[in-house]
């Protein structure tokens, strides 16, 4: 039986931000990073390290036809999976809100990628050197997409260590690309790695020449 | 719909509620071009005739709330709740205050003003 005292299908009235978490009416505009990396890389942990409000949680549904054993020929067997992505916000301004979306890596998911990369400053790839692969894919995917990212090497205590160029390497990462440790659990690293990022950002911006 | 009784597909809390709220719009209406970051702010106080999950999105974001943030406090897939949004917007309950609009590269004083609000972290 489900203790739960309320019904988990209605709308809960009470539902919305503690006043703590509620953003200035000033607030006019928001921008988005988006935080990518496989399963237990820590993107929730570094969302959460810089983020004013606890991380929330939002969901999408995507259909997709099934490839089950026990399809009926001509009968279209459709599943909708849900995929959940944990976010956090900081404040820039009394007019500017920065989002940092956690996203999965993994091929299966990349169907997530369109709403949240549109219009995105840019993304951190957290790396885990335990699973090199995903993230390989993750590097290749950003640059076919154009989406500007930098690499933050999130050390776990039992992964294996290699040196920043080793990785360079194995990932087939452009020089230009910055590549930085980050410890996800803690707020300065994970600031420090934004920051990057907008360094970075500001770089490709300030050397291209204006389209005119 | 009338005859024997209350539908209980359309009572409050049903199943079928959300379904029903936003199934018969979904192959009709354009959606509005809402994005996760996109804030949502009421212009009316809430109105007793509004749905309750529309009451909940006026009374929810009497300040700026993102798309995003709303989806998760009412636990809505964020397809479901941009349908619900574009009802309210059409009635002019909420504004949506869309994000920066992205360029191919971001603009130099919008790059400065995230760096200086990531510095005072």
């Amino acid at each position: 039986m489900d203790c739960k005292g309320s019904d988990a299908r209605g709308p809960d009235i009470h539902a919305g931000p503690r006043s703590e978490d509620v953003l200035p009416a000033s607030a006019t505009a928001a921008v988005k990073v988006v935080i990518v990396g496989g399963f237990g890389v820590g993107k929730t942990t570094l969302v959460g390290a810089v983020s004013e409000i606890r991380p929330l949680t939002t969901e999408e549904t995507m259909t997709q036809a099934g490839v089950g054993v026990d399809d009926l020929a001509g009968i279209e067997h459709k599943t909708e999976t849900t995929v959940a992505m944990d976010f956090g916000r900081i404040s820039i301004n009394e007019q500017l809100v920065l989002y940092l979306f956690g996203t999965p890596g993994q091929e299966r998911f990349w169907f997530l990628w369109n709403g949240l990369f549109e219009g995105a400053l840019g993304a951190v790839v957290l790396l885990d050197t335990r699973r090199l692969e995903v993230s390989y894919d993750v590097i290749g995917r950003l640059e076919e997409r154009g989406v500007p990212f930098v690499v933050g090497v999130n050390r776990f205590p039992e992964a294996p260590t290699y040196p920043m160029a080793q990785l360079r390497a194995a990932m087939d990462l452009d020089d230009s690309v910055p590549m930085v440790e980050c410890d996800a659990r803690d707020r300065a690293s994970c600031r420090d790695t934004l920051l990057t990022l907008m360094r970075y950002l500001y770089t490709l911006t300030t050397v291209s020449p204006e389209p005119q | 719909m009338s005859g024997a009784g209350p539908d209980p597909a359309t009572a409050p809390g049903s199943p079928d509620r959300l379904y029903i709220l936003t199934g018969g719009q979904a192959r009709g209406e354009k959606k509005a071009e809402l994005d996760l970051v996109t804030l949502i702010v009421s212009r009316t106080e809430t109105d007793p005739g509004l749905q309750p999950e529309h009451a909940a999105i006026v009374r929810m974001c009497d300040y700026p709330l993102s798309v995003a943030e709303i989806s998760a406090y009412l636990e809505l897939p964020v397809s479901t709740l941009t349908l619900l949004l574009t009802e309210l917007l059409a009635g002019s309950q909420v504004e949506a205050r869309p994000p920066v609009p992205a360029a191919a590269l971001p603009d130099v004083q919008l790059l400065e003003a995230v760096m200086n609000g990531l510095q005072r972290l």
